[in-house]
């Protein structure tokens, strides 16, 4: 088993016969806490796809826990761009959690045999587990539609963890909670990439939360991608190179990165309208 | 026949089963009670109470073609919901909600106008549209019982097959797909198992009035807890007590069945959610 | 054809009724209401049977109850719009009195021989009578009139409600309102093409219209087109095929106009 999570050598990722971006190399170790980062229509959930195998690779050769993509499955944990269960529903965070352990395995398994009572016990064991890892035991048991988008990330991300992932893949988790709770996030990420040896890629719109968490970071733009530290990537010259204009990087007095000048990608405009007139 | 009630509970549940059609009739309503109330807690769940309405409408057509025909009427219903159940099941769950429920609403008003004209062609249906819409004490046979029987416990070991990936699809259905789990398929196929459900259930209630099995007992359930089993448990139960409440009081009522089983999962729904604002109005102000 | 008074009736008041379906059906399928049509018109149904049993006309059982349902569910829903379940278990209950009210007025003195309750569910547009049909006519165009007047404010609180309250929209006004024009054509439509038909007439033609185009005024004025289309069919039809029930046609047409635009724009891509 090698000590790396994925290996990505000149991969290129299209959809609809447009490239989305083009001759990626990143190498994850395990126990990594990696951000993805990027404007809006970069590709970054598009790169994370193909990671899992729900969107084919175009070129290049990817390597995802020793396999290829499609078969790394049940060893990769996804949390997807959620936009958070709204305020009717009612199924409980434990319930939820419980489902990312044993939700796709068919019929009922009822405790009549020893080895299905035992196995019973050892998924509400693992469940209690991952939902105190991820601090969330206090409000576990209350309808989902109840909690704030902080508490729901909690379960989502112990949902993704129930399995013991060697790979975790987050998709914006931070984009709908206010900054305290986008920072306690991610502190409990490190804490967890450290003691559960699990490697994270987390999609982020805003480096500045993770500031002080991450290993390195992955920077998407221009159809291209540049990974290294923080202070190799976000600086103006890597910037403008990858995105082929002028970029600018500010630091604020505070210590927060502000990125000016950066080109949007297009990007489709056919979702708001659907689902406003939904 | 004139049965009356006296006010000794042991001397009237003797009445209740005096004739073979009544025994019949409790048999027929405790299978589709149970069937009705398991697959209608997913339902629920899923919001898809307007295809299940749909679908239970679709019995009337199933009844009225299979006389015109000269096929069984309980294999009109099964025919007419199964083919309601494939043809919604072209329309998506999510996204364009709003075509979604004008394609159930098309297939409704189709199969109702074809139902009609069927009746129309056909004049020699018993009891007119009444008996099919609104249900029936009356001629249940034993051998549509064992019928009833069959199709509920095929419905129900196909639910339990499906029952978690079904769960995880309809609550979290990114994350299920991403785990491999057929989220479509599983659409499609729950669309059928609600049409066998529904198909079985109208026979006894009427096509119009499934919904006071199918519906208000889960819907009761949910409100008092989100955990599946319990939850299925609780409808199930609830379910039962409003069946066998209906069938009881009508039999020594001149008025039809119909009228008491929606009456008391009405009345069971309202006063659950009254106890359940009261007590959360109680919670609130005691953690202020 | 139209020499026959009986014909004519049928097409004014069928058209006017069509017009108001499409129009007001547009707007229901947008706001994903088209269950609480639903609803509504099989409480309609039981509104005219309320009617006939207590010994009135039967349409102020159907306008009433209706815009009873419509009230209910525009102050006990919630803010977008009310949860079909509790809209089911509602609805259920008030068939179960339909119920209850078919075996009395069977048993009454004014009980018939149930022609009443077909025709309430099935329709009856051809035994209008002028007067009737006229006053069919009449509030059919004046639904038509009232929905063309609120649908910019309609529009706006449909698409993003927060912006239009912002801008001094009264959305929850605006809401009620509409659900009240649901309840008029449903009543309406009751007579025409009866109460479990008439969903057909309100979604259909509403529905292919949506398929073909998202700008509302095209989409308003399809969705019309379509629905007064079918009705002229199904009418034309069933005169010339008598065993053919004149609302089992209508509806028909109106499903047929909606595949055949769902085809159309799927292949379309």
């Amino acid at each position: 088993m090698s000590a790396l999570a994925i290996n990505l050598e000149g991969v290129s990722v299209a959809r609809n016969g447009r490239a989305i971006v083009s001759d990626v190399d990143l190498e994850v170790g395990r126990g990594e806490f990696i951000a993805v980062l990027g404007p809006n229509g970069a590709g970054k959930s598009t790169l994370m796809k193909a990671l899992l195998g729900l969107v084919p690779i175009a070129a290049g050769r990817a390597t995802v826990l020793d396999r290829a993509p499609v078969q790394a499955g049940s060893e990769v944990g996804y949390l997807p761009q959620r936009r958070g269960f709204d305020h009717a529903t009612r199924i409980r965070g434990v319930d939820l959690v419980r489902l990312g352990l044993d939700g796709n395995r068919w019929g009922v398994s009822l405790p009549v045999t020893g080895r299905a009572r035992s196995r019973r016990r050892a998924d509400r064991h693992r469940t209690e587990e991952v939902i105190s890892l991820v601090g969330a035991g206090a409000y576990a048991e209350r309808p989902l539609g109840e909690l704030s988008g902080g508490e729901q990330q909690r379960l989502l991300i112990a949902q993704a963890l129930i399995r013991r992932p060697r790979l975790l893949i987050l998709d914006e988790p931070l984009d709908s909670l206010d900054l305290p709770a986008q920072v306690s996030v991610a502190a409990l990420i490190r804490r967890i990439c450290v003691s559960e040896q699990v490697a994270v890629l987390l999609v982020a719109h805003d480096v500045n939360p993770l500031l002080g968490y991450l290993d390195r970071i992955v920077y998407l733009g221009g159809g291209r991608a540049v990974s290294g530290s923080v202070d190799e990537v976000i600086t103006a010259t890597t910037l403008s190179r990858l995105y082929g204009a002028p970029v600018e990087v500010l630091h604020t007095t505070d210590g927060r990165l502000v990125v000016v000048g950066q080109p949007e990608a297009p990007h489709h405009h056919g979702h708001r309208h659907e689902e406003a007139a939904a | 026949m004139n049965p009356s009630l006296s006010l000794n509970l042991v001397e009237d549940v003797r009445q209740l089963f005096t004739f073979q059609f009544m025994i019949s009739a409790f048999e027929a309503a405790t299978i589709v009670a149970v069937l009705a109330a398991s697959v209608g807690w997913y339902m629920v769940l899923r919001r898809q109470s307007f295809a299940g309405h749909t679908l239970s409408v679709m019995a009337f057509p199933g009844a009225t073609g299979a006389a015109l025909v000269g096929l069984p009427t309980s294999l009109g219903y099964y025919l007419a919901c199964g083919a309601a159940a494939l043809a919604m099941g072209r329309a998506p769950r999510g996204r364009r909600f709003g075509t979604q429920t004008a394609v159930i609403a098309t297939v409704q008003a189709s199969g109702l106008a074809a139902g009609y004209l069927f009746l129309s062609l056909n004049h020699a249906i018993l009891g007119g549209p009444e008996a099919l819409l609104f249900g029936t004490l009356l001629g249940i046979t034993q051998a549509q019982v064992l019928a009833l029987l069959g199709v509920a416990v095929a419905s129900l070991a196909l639910l339990a097959v499906v029952a978690r990936p079904l769960l995880f699809a309809t609550v979290d259905a990114e994350v299920a797909r991403a785990r491999g789990v057929p989220v479509k398929a599983l659409d499609a196929a729950f669309l059928l198992i609600l049409a066998l459900a529904v198909a079985a259930t109208s026979q006894i209630t009427g096509a119009l009035l499934v919904f006071a099995l199918l519906v208000a007992p889960p819907a009761t359930a949910q409100m008092i807890t989100m955990r599946p089993l319990l939850g299925l448990g609780l409808s199930v139960a609830f379910s039962l007590l409003v069946a066998w409440l209906g069938l009881g009081v009508a039999y020594f009522s001149i008025y039809p069945v119909g009228f008491y089983t929606t009456t008391f999962a009405f009345g069971l729904y309202v006063v659950t959610r009254a106890i359940r604002a009261t007590t959360a109005s109680r919670r609130a102000r005691a953690r202020v | 054809m139209f020499s026959h008074e009986f014909v004519r009736n049928a097409y004014l008041a069928g058209t006017m009724i069509a017009l108001a379906c499409g129009t007001v059906g547009w707007f229901a399928v947008l706001r994903a209401q088209v269950f609480a049509g639903d609803a509504l018109s099989h409480v309609a149904f039981v509104g005219a049977i309320a009617a006939a049993t207590i010994g009135v006309d039967e349409r102020i059982g159907l306008f009433a109850l209706t815009l009873a349902l419509a009230a209910a569910i525009a102050t006990f829903g919630r803010a977008g719009g009310a949860d079909d379940t509790v809209i089911g278990i509602v609805f259920a209950w008030i068939l179960g009195i339909g119920i209850l009210l078919i075996t009395i007025l069977a048993t009454s003195a004014q009980g018939g021989n149930g022609v009443t309750t077909v025709n309430t569910l099935f329709g009856s547009i051809y035994s209008l009578t002028t007067g009737g049909s006229v006053l069919a006519a009449g509030i059919g165009l004046g639904v038509v009139g009232a929905t063309y007047a609120i649908s910019r404010p309609l529009l706006f609180s449909t698409f993003d409600s927060e912006l239009a309250q912002l801008r001094g929209i009264p959305t929850r006004l605006l809401a009620a309102g509409f659900l009240g024009l649901l309840a008029i054509v449903t009543a309406e439509a009751t007579q025409a093409v009866g109460a479990l038909l008439l969903l057909g007439l309100l979604a259909a033609p509403a529905g292919a219209a949506h398929r073909l185009t998202a700008r509302p005024y095209r989409g308003i004025a399809l969705s019309a087109g379509f629905a007064v289309a079918a009705t002229w069919s199904g009418l034309a039809l069933s005169y010339v095929i008598p065993s053919l029930p004149p609302s089992s046609a209508i509806i028909a047409f109106a499903a047929a106009f909606y595949a055949l635009a769902a085809t159309y724009a799927f292949a379309r891509g």
